[in-house]
């Protein structure tokens, strides 16, 4: 009865992806976006990983970071220092170099968990933050990533012409992190959340699955970076700093904490509105605050659980089927 | 050899002596009474049976292995499962997932598995699911399944919190003040669940209650703290005529 359900869901997401990626696809292939809009794809592809990454520790596990564009930093040079060492064809050099990002990205996520284990609330907060400009001034320091100049020619593997590709890694991290979510992993990291105390009374290995969280967020912080790289084709140590940690943390908050739709949401609606706002000129931040300020309200309102509880959409289907 | 033997156990919090030379040695399958007035440092033990805290002194002994110094998740999976006073549930997460979460260690499968919805995910979850619908069903909670724990009653919340506890599968489960709140009818069926899990799960349980009737109810054996220290142990007829209990109880 339960797994019925289950599929019906899942049916119902692939259709959406399916409806989300024909439209966009249709649009972008078909001529029909302008400049302005087709650079924003992929910039919107990242900040969804982005977001629902930092969703698993901020949201599932309840700390507050502000680290996320460090490990960000980290996938984005490791992943465009290998593409520009390798000489192979994309299809091999970029997977590697996404993966080899994630992973050197999670490595740091390790780091950063050992502190974890220790503090709270504002206290980790400070540190993620500070651990965050940590990297940005190794990054500053080192030859290998060049200095403040940054690198630069890093190839085009992951612009708006390879959309499709961008689209499907954003949508297996989704996966990736809902799935792991409702898995018995995840299941431990939201019982730390609600309740640490009666989480080791019950057996869990509090340490572990905290320390969990944060290498899984940055192995998905770091395959954006390694897609921004690959995007923008320069990087700079300062692109990575905390306004870019405090930007995806905004996504988080209003997205809803703890919740994967809310996140992709906003961060699709937080990545598009800077831009289309562009018109308006000296009203730009005016508005995109004032846009915040009514996300935030939306989503202490009843109208929300509703629209995310799926009743509306429900209730059209239901009619449809029944009638 | 008793199932659960604690020797000399104490602790100190900077000057205050909060729990003193406090032994009791428990059989297997016993129901079992610790009991005192507010403050005796009844919880205070809980915590240290379960490694909440650190004794200063002394010995705990769960079938003869000492499990002083283990963290609380290792002393769960040692075998001892406990409740708290104030409840503590997984307030976002639904109440099977509260059962979930504690069979956690029973079932296995790797991270990967779980992301990737390998077989072994599949099959693992169905039997998580249906363990958990066992368990729920002795306590009458079935349908409350999918309910957020939070938005359950209080005399339920109280159940909740045992049932999660048992599905640690412990050896020993601790219950502390599981009537606290409760009004007569819910505390008579809360006698009868007592009873039956202990029966039906083959475990022994050290509980914490101020409602003497559920003590002397239920409770085979009871042990009385006053003042960080065991005043008396015993059957419940004896220890509750014992007149130092009744002066501890109603003061001088
Ligand atoms: N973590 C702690 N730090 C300081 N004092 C504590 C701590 N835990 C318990 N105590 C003290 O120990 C004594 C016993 O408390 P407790 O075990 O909660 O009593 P009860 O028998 O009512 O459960 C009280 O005086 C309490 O203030
Ligand atoms: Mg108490």
């Amino acid at each position: 009865m339960k797994n019925k359900k289950i599929d019906k869901q899942l049916i119902k997401n692939i259709a959406i992806i399916v409806v989300v990626y024909a439209v966009v696809a249709g649009l972008l292939y078909g001529g029909f976006l302008t400049r302005q809009f087709r650079s924003l794809l992929v910039p919107v592809c990242i900040n969804v990983i982005l977001a629902v990454s930092l969703n698993l520790t901020t949201g599932f596990l309840g700390e507050l970071t502000l680290g996320h564009a460090g490990f960000m930093s980290v996938g984005a040079y490791t992943g465009a220092l290998i593409t520009m060492n390798l000489n192979l064809p994309l299809v091999v050099e970029f997977p590697i170099a996404l993966i080899a990002g994630g992973l050197m990205a999670s490595l740091f996520g390790v780091i950063i968990g050992v502190p974890v284990l220790r503090l709270h609330g504002d206290y980790l907060a400070i540190v993620t933050l500070a651990f965050g400009e940590i990297i940005k001034s190794l990054i500053n320091a080192m030859s290998v990533t060049n200095g403040a100049m940054g690198l630069s020619g890093i190839e085009l593997h992951a612009n708006y012409k390879h959309f499709t590709f961008v689209f499907i890694l954003t949508i297996l991290t989704i996966f990736a992190i809902k799935n792991m979510v409702n898995s018995r992993q995840g299941r431990a990291v939201c019982s730390i959340r609600d309740n640490y105390i009666a989480a080791e009374a019950v057996g869990i290995p509090v340490s572990k699955f905290k320390v969990m969280a944060f290498v899984v967020a940055a192995f998905f912080a770091g395959i954006a970076g390694v897609i921004y790289g690959h995007n923008v084709g320069t990087l700079k140590p300062t692109t990575f700093d905390y306004n870019k940690s405090i930007e995806i943390l905004v996504i988080v908050v209003l997205g809803g904490m703890g919740s994967i739709k809310g996140s992709i949401i906003a961060a699709v609606i937080l990545t598009i509105l800077p831009e289309v706002l562009r018109g308006a000129d000296e009203f730009r931040m005016l508005l995109y605050a004032i846009v915040l300020i009514a996300m935030m309200i939306f989503n202490s309102s009843q109208l929300k659980e509703r629209i995310l509880a799926n009743d509306i959409v429900a209730k059209f289907t239901k009619v449809k089927k029944e009638a | 050899m008793a199932l659960l033997e604690v020797k000399n156990l104490g602790i100190s919090f900077g000057g205050l002596r909060a729990v003193d030379d406090f032994n009791i040695s428990i059989e297997k399958g016993c129901l079992y009474g610790l009991i005192g007035p507010n403050g005796a440092g009844k919880t205070t033990v809980f915590n240290m049976l379960t490694g909440e805290y650190l004794p200063t002194d002394g010995s705990i002994l769960l079938n003869g292995k000492n499990l002083v110094g283990k963290n609380p998740a290792q002393i769960c999976q040692s075998g001892i499962a406990r409740t708290f006073q104030n409840i503590r549930l997984f307030s976002k997460m639904t109440v099977l997932d509260n059962v979930k979460v504690a069979l956690h260690n029973e079932f296995n499968y790797s991270l990967a598995s779980g992301i990737l919805h390998l077989n072994k995910y599949k099959k693992t979850e169905k039997a998580m699911d249906e363990r958990a619908l066992e368990i729920l069903e002795v306590f009458d909670m079935k349908e409350q399944a999918n309910t957020l724990s939070s938005n359950l009653p209080y005399g339920q919340q109280r159940k909740l919190e045992i049932a999660r506890a048992l599905a640690t599968n412990p050896q020993l489960l601790l219950l502390d003040e599981p009537a606290a709140g409760m009004n007569p009818n819910e505390t008579a069926e809360l006698m009868d669940t007592i009873r039956l899990i202990r029966d039906k799960f083959d475990i022994t349980i050290l509980l914490i209650e101020h409602d003497m009737k559920l003590v002397t109810g239920i409770c085979e054996q009871l042990t009385v703290l006053n003042f960080g220290m065991v005043l008396t142990t015993g059957t419940p007829d004896v220890v509750l005529n014992d007149p130092e209990v009744i002066t501890a109880y109603l003061g001088e």
